[in-house]
């Protein structure tokens, strides 16, 4: 660890918080349906969509129609991703020649783009068409994200309203969201990675006769305006196969960093937008002080673990930390730290291979995995999902003082415990239940591509990345069989929706229950008490589920690799 | 419920189109126009010839050129479709080794490979990012120390003073960004084509 290393960390997590409290405002500006600097231009598009779509958006909808809303806008999204898989070999802007990508692949990267997933089973460059990349790819990166967003706006709305049947409407949200904020950052994003080097063209792959004489194809395409929503949205499905260590996809150490600044300038600026909505901004800081909680330590580990390299580095002499499957612009700290952004929000984009990481630096990314991936989190997905965890927090802070706990002026009772349990018990079932029927079918355990512990770690991740809709890989593992294609689909389906149904139903009962004053008997949720219980609560949680199936795979491997075994 | 159904479709599709097409070919269109060589992939010409991107390593195996890191990239293999063959530096299927910390076939490789630069350069330590594999595998860059330590071999080669090509290197040496961002790195291609052009003056 050096200290530029530990400098580059510092100002990353000083420019998020900087842009937290003016991003929030102007997201609350755009939620509450008030005109912002953009509407002069954008106000008559919106009007104009919602009169060909018959929206009339005066009418809000109550938490249930809200949520089959969302659900029929996800059906369509399916549909037309699986098509263009299906049929993108007679369709234009195919100049590679891609043919027809297979029922079961199409099926898992459909589910996996509209859960905002974007598994890689797929290789870009070798299997999509343009078509399929701007249409397909794109198109659902900023639908995905604006719906993750205006869930965790409804389930706010539901804190911050009282006595009242309606979240919102969600056809009014979305189309708010893609237009005032994720467009317009996406336009100027794209345009500044290009300028660093990203390629934005629909011409066809290059051939280039290399200085040696050999030839060399070189993949392009439009890569640039899908990486900026890719990163913003935390989507995370790569251009290209390697993802965002493809010199195209990430040309330069300022490219990288506004990147890993994208990734979670969303989801730290909805924090704020929750102190705005429920009046005082100090619940906002207080969520997002335990999000900056974990996301520090994590940081920290990894960068050390990387920084340390392997045994077997140190054996043959070499210094420098573990550069397996990481690149010379990046190094060892703009790695780890990609790494843990990216799976402490739900991007799943990687600048590094976690396969190739250390033991203990890759059981960092597993971890804000499997602790729901609230740190920061997916765009929306990230506050509902922190929102959960207070719910419990402050359940068991009121059995501790037997008082009926409440939050933010609204008594938490039964239900709403119920339902963020209900949520929350989803990510052991998918994963520990999927990883453990993988390792026990001999077809499954064929795919792992390291021998010993490692190996059941690529299951263990999988599985976690897929329920948590993270995306990243221990990319060793060939995902790209029936076995995997149609189980992931079914932990990346479960692991969103069974979350988001909960998570609306606590905000409906939420909206209409009546708002009570703070009393002198009310737990204050804006201290330094409120952030250590709900970090308590989230490592408790955490650690007693997955501990025992972390131990069986990186910490059982560190401890191997420190007795000098290699498998 | 069932007036759902409308804004289902319409917005789905009035949104797809806007995101999807509007988007993306209005930013290719832009994104031509402003900046023409990143756009089209940095490519590099020479003699009317591309000869490869600024951004994508290639591979050499030439003692007088400087060698970029390992590579683990695949292609299909020309016999059997089902099966994949090393194909150093494809830039069109980027990927890395995915070979974990404790792998033996890793610790093999990197065996080899640190046994092999030790005879070609016994007086330096060897540069852990010259034995490494990158993440894409299209590095296009080594740290300052692996070029360092390819000096010997390619001034030999190239028959040069060591001092000259020591300083083509240093020429070509590219700093952390405002001294903070990234890390201090050599672009292997740019390197090999100012030894060509020291070269042929």
């Amino acid at each position: 660890m050096t200290v530029i290393g530990w400098l580059q960390i510092i100002l990353y997590c000083a420019i998020i918080v900087a842009l937290t409290k003016p991003l929030g405002w102007y997201m609350t500006r755009v939620f509450s349906g008030e005109r912002t600097f953009l509407s002069p231009v954008l106000r008559p598009i919106e009007a104009g969509i919602y009169r060909i779509s018959g929206v009339d958006e005066k009418r809000e909808q109550h938490w249930l129609t809200y949520t089959v809303a969302m659900l029929l806008f996800h059906v369509g999204g399916f549909l037309i991703i699986y098509g263009l898989m299906r049929l993108q070999a007679v369709l234009p802007f195919n100049p590679a020649g891609q043919s027809a990508v297979a029922e079961d692949l199409s099926f898992n990267t459909a589910i996996s783009f509209i859960t905002n997933t974007n598994w890689q089973n797929y290789a870009g460059e070798s299997t999509l068409s343009y078509l399929t990349q701007m249409v397909g790819l794109t198109h659902q990166n900023f639908l995905s994200a604006a719906t993750g967003i205006v869930l965790a706006v409804a389930l706010i709305r539901g804190f911050a309203r009282a006595s009242m049947r309606t979240v919102g409407n969600f056809w009014v949200d979305v189309t708010r969201c893609t237009l005032y904020i994720l467009l317009p950052i996406c336009v100027v994003f794209a345009l500044f990675l290009v300028w660093q080097g990203m390629p934005q063209t629909l011409g066809n792959y290059v051939e280039a006769t290399t200085l040696e004489g050999t030839k060399q194809t070189i993949a392009v395409g439009p890569v640039a305006s899908q990486v900026a929503i890719k990163m913003l949205g935390t989507n995370g499905g790569g251009f290209f196969n390697a993802n965002a260590a493809h010199p195209f996809e990430n040309p330069t150490a300022l490219s990288n960093f506004v990147q890993m600044l994208s990734t979670f300038v969303l989801g730290a600026a909805l924090t704020n937008v929750f102190g705005r909505m429920v009046g005082n901004q100090r619940q906002g800081w207080a969520i997002l002080a335990v999000m900056g909680v974990l996301f520090v330590a994590g940081v920290a580990v990894a960068y050390w673990a990387e920084a340390q390299g392997t045994s077997t580095l140190q054996a043959l002499g070499l210094t420098g930390g573990n550069m397996e499957g990481k690149e010379v612009r990046f190094g060892i700290v703009a790695s780890a730290l990609f790494a843990v952004i990216t799976t402490a929000a739900s991007c799943g984009a990687v600048n590094a291979m976690h396969d190739s990481f250390t033991a203990l630096g890759g059981m960092i990314p597993l971890i804000n995995m499997e602790l729901g991936e609230i740190i920061v989190g997916g765009v929306g997905a990230g506050m509902y999902g922190m929102l959960l965890f207070v719910i419990l927090a402050i359940f068991v802070a009121g059995l501790m003082v037997g008082r009926t706990p409440e939050y933010v002026g609204k008594k938490i009772e039964a239900r709403e415990v119920k339902m963020a349990m209900l949520a929350i018990l989803v990510l052991p079932l998918m994963i520990l239940g999927w990883t453990a029927v993988a390792v026990v079918l001999p077809s499954a355990v064929a795919s792992m591509a390291n021998a010993g512990p490692h190996g059941f770690a690529e299951v263990l991740y999988a599985y976690t990345s897929q329920t948590a809709n993270n995306g990243s890989a221990f990319a060793g593992l060939t995902g790209n069989t029936p076995f995997y294609n149609l189980t992931g689909g079914v932990a990346m389906f479960v692991g969103r929706f069974f979350m988001i149904v909960p998570a609306m139903a606590i905000a409906g009962s939420l909206a209409e229950k009546k708002s009570i004053p703070p009393s002198m008997g009310t737990f204050p949720t804006t201290g330094g008490l409120f952030v250590g219980l709900v970090v308590g609560v989230i490592l408790i949680m955490g650690g007693l589920t997955f501990f025992p199936a972390l131990a069986l795979g990186p910490i059982v491997e560190h401890l191997a690799m420190n007795a000098g075994n290699v498998f | 419920m069932l007036r759902e159904i409308r804004p289902a479709i319409v917005l789905l599709l009035v949104l797809t189109a806007i995101t999807g097409l509007a988007y993306p070919l209005a930013m290719t269109a832009i994104a031509g126009a402003l900046f023409p060589a990143q756009a089209q992939g940095s490519m590099i010409e020479k003699d009317g010839k591309v000869i490869g991107s600024a951004l994508i390593g290639q591979e050499f195996k030439d003692d007088k050129y400087f060698h970029g890191r390992p590579s683990a990239t695949l292609a299909p293999d020309p016999n059997d479709s089902t099966k994949t063959v090393a194909a150093p530096y494809n830039a069109a299927n980027s990927g890395g080794s995915n070979l974990g910390p404790t792998s033996k076939a890793l610790a093999d490789r990197l065996k080899e490979d640190v046994d092999k630069l030790k005879t070609e350069n016994p007086n330096a330590q060897v540069p852990v990012d010259l034995v490494t594999t990158s993440a894409s595998g299209l590095d296009p860059d080594i740290s300052p120390e692996a070029a360092e330590f390819q000096v010997p071999r390619v001034a030999k080669a190239r028959n040069m003073p060591q001092d000259a090509v020591k300083q083509i290197v240093a020429a070509n040496v590219q700093g952390r960004l405002l001294g903070l961002m990234g890390e201090p790195r050599v672009n292997v291609l740019a390197l090999n084509l100012a030894l060509d052009r020291a070269a042929a003056k």
